[in-house]
C-alpha cells in the first residue's frame, strides 16, 4: 500500500460525500493507504491574487503545515476548488519574505518550510497509476454511456497549474474511457459555470449553466460529470427551467461506481436527480 | 508646420495605475488593446465596462474604474490571463481594483444573497467581496 495524505475540505464532509466515497473505495483498489490531515480547515475556496494580502494564505498554508507534521511530502486533493488553493499558496509562499512571515504569524511550533506538493486526483490517475491500470478493477462498465466532461475553471486555470492543456484537455476523458464510458464532444467543457457569484448575481449564474448543459446535450450527453462541487451545485441548483435536465455527478461517484461500491453511498446524490443510464438523449420521462 | 503628437510614456505613468500593478503583480501598459481578454470573457455581457477597457482605464490612471461593477461581475475563472499574448493576468487587475474599492469604501459590489448557496460558495463570495 502507498500511503497518501489526503484534504478533503468542506464540500467531502458534506454535499460531495458521495464523490469521497467513491474516490476512497477506487483508491484503496488502486493500492493506496488514504491518511486524511489531522485537524484540517477550510482552504479559503478562492485563491488572493493580491500581492500584498498574507492573511489569506494562512488557511491553505495551516493545512500544507499539517501535511508536513504527517511527515507527508505530498497530499491530495479531489475538490477542483480545493485543489486550485492550496497549489497556488503552497507556490506563493516558497519566496523565502513571505514564507518568513507567514511563519511569524502563525506563531505554531513547527515552522512551515514549503515545499508540499498537491495532486489532484487526475493527475495522480494519469501519471502514477496510469489509464490501462483502471479497466482491470472495473466491475460495472459504465457500457457505453455517454458523459460530458464539464472541467470547468480550476483544474485548467492559470496555466502553471493547470492538470492538463488549458484549451484541449483531456485527462478526464481519458479516465471515464478506461470505465467504459464514451465522451461526447462538448465545447463549454473549459468555460466557468458562475461560481461563487451565485451568492449575489444567480441571474449571470443560471445563463451561464444553461449554456453550458446546452452544449452538453448537444454532444449527446446523457450525464456531466465534474470535480468541482460549486460547478456540481450551479449545474443543478441553478438550472434554468429551459435548460436540458441532465444529471451531474462526481468524478469519483462515477469511478466508485465502476470499481463496484456500495450503490446507496455513490447514488445519494442522485435524489432529485434524473437516473443516470436513462438515457436523457433518447427522451427518457423528466 | 503640423502639431507635435506627444508620445511620451511619462503622461500615462499615473500613480493609480502604478497602485493598481502594485496590488496586482500586473503591469497594466503591457497591455495592447487587442481585445482578446474581452472577446472571450464569459461574463462580458454583464459588464460596463469591457476586460480591456477596464484596462486602458488603468493604463490612463482614470480612477474611475474603481466605481465601475465590471470587476465584480469578473469571477476570476481566469479564461483571459491563459488567452493575453502579452501575459497580463487581467484577473489579478480586477482583484486590485476590488481591493481598491473595497478599502477605500467605495464597493459597488452585490449586495443581495441567492438562496439556497452551498457554504463553498458563501465562503467564496465573503473572501472577494469583503475587505
Amino acid at each position: 500500500m502507498k500511503r497518501l495524505a489526503y484534504f478533503p475540505g468542506c464540500a467531502m464532509k458534506d454535499q460531495a460525500r458521495p464523490d469521497e466515497a467513491g474516490t476512497l473505495h477506487a483508491l484503496a483498489l488502486l493500492g493506496y493507504e488514504i491518511a486524511e490531515i489531522p485537524r484540517w480547515n477550510c482552504c479559503g475556496t478562492v485563491y488572493s491574487l493580491a500581492q500584498d494580502d498574507l492573511m489569506r494564505h494562512v488557511g491553505p498554508v495551516r493545512n500544507l503545515l499539517r501535511v508536513q507534521g504527517m511527515g507527508e511530502k505530498r497530499v491530495l486533493a479531489l475538490c477542483a476548488m480545493c485543489y486550485g488553493t492550496l497549489a497556488r499558496s503552497a507556490r506563493f509562499v516558497q519566496e523565502p519574505e513571505r514564507l518568513a512571515r507567514i511563519n511569524a504569524f502563525l506563531d505554531t511550533e513547527e515552522d512551515f518550510r514549503g515545499g508540499i506538493g498537491v495532486v489532484h486526483l487526475l493527475t495522480l490517475l494519469r501519471d502514477e497509476v496510469g489509464y490501462e491500470k483502471l479497466p482491470s478493477h472495473v466491475k460495472q462498465s459504465l457500457n457505453g454511456l455517454k458523459v460530458a466532461t464539464y472541467y470547468g475553471c480550476m483544474l485548467l486555470r492559470p496555466r502553471e497549474f493547470a492538470v492538463d492543456d488549458p484549451d484541449r484537455p483531456e485527462v478526464m476523458e481519458r479516465v471515464l474511457e478506461a470505465l467504459g464510458a464514451v465522451p461526447v464532444p462538448f465545447p463549454e467543457r473549459t468555460e466557468c459555470c458562475g461560481a461563487y457569484l451565485t451568492v449575489g448575481r444567480k441571474d449571470i449564474v443560471e445563463e451561464r449553466v444553461g449554456r453550458i448543459l446546452r452544449s452538453a446535450r448537444g454532444g449527446g450527453a446523457d450525464l456531466v460529470v465534474t470535480t468541482c462541487p460549486l460547478c456540481q451545485f450551479n449545474l443543478t441548483e441553478r438550472r434554468p427551467p429551459e435548460a436540458p435536465p441532465l444529471p451531474v455527478l462526481y468524478l469519483g461517484q462515477v469511478l466508485g461506481w465502476a470499481f463496484g461500491a456500495d450503490e446507496p453511498t455513490i447514488a445519494a446524490l442522485l435524489v432529485g436527480q434524473p437516473t443516470p443510464g436513462e438515457p436523457v438523449s433518447s427522451g427518457g420521462a423528466r | 508646420m503640423a502639431s507635435e503628437l506627444d508620445l511620451s510614456r511619462d503622461r500615462l505613468d499615473a500613480p493609480f495605475a502604478r497602485r493598481v500593478e502594485e496590488l496586482s503583480g500586473e503591469n497594466p501598459y503591457a497591455c495592447y488593446q487587442c481585445g482578446k481578454c474581452s472577446a472571450g470573457c464569459p461574463f462580458a455581457d454583464y459588464m460596463d465596462a469591457l476586460p480591456n477597457q477596464v484596462l486602458r482605464l488603468v493604463q490612463l490612471g482614470d480612477e474611475s474604474a474603481l466605481a465601475l461593477s465590471a470587476p465584480w461581475v469578473c469571477a476570476s475563472c481566469l479564461a483571459c490571463a491563459v488567452r493575453c499574448p502579452k501575459g497580463v493576468d487581467i484577473a489579478k487587475t480586477m482583484e486590485a481594483l476590488r481591493i481598491l474599492a473595497l478599502r477605500k469604501g467605495i464597493s459597488p459590489a452585490p449586495a443581495g444573497i441567492d438562496r439556497p448557496y452551498p457554504q463553498i460558495a458563501l465562503v467564496g463570495a465573503y473572501r472577494k467581496l469583503t475587505p
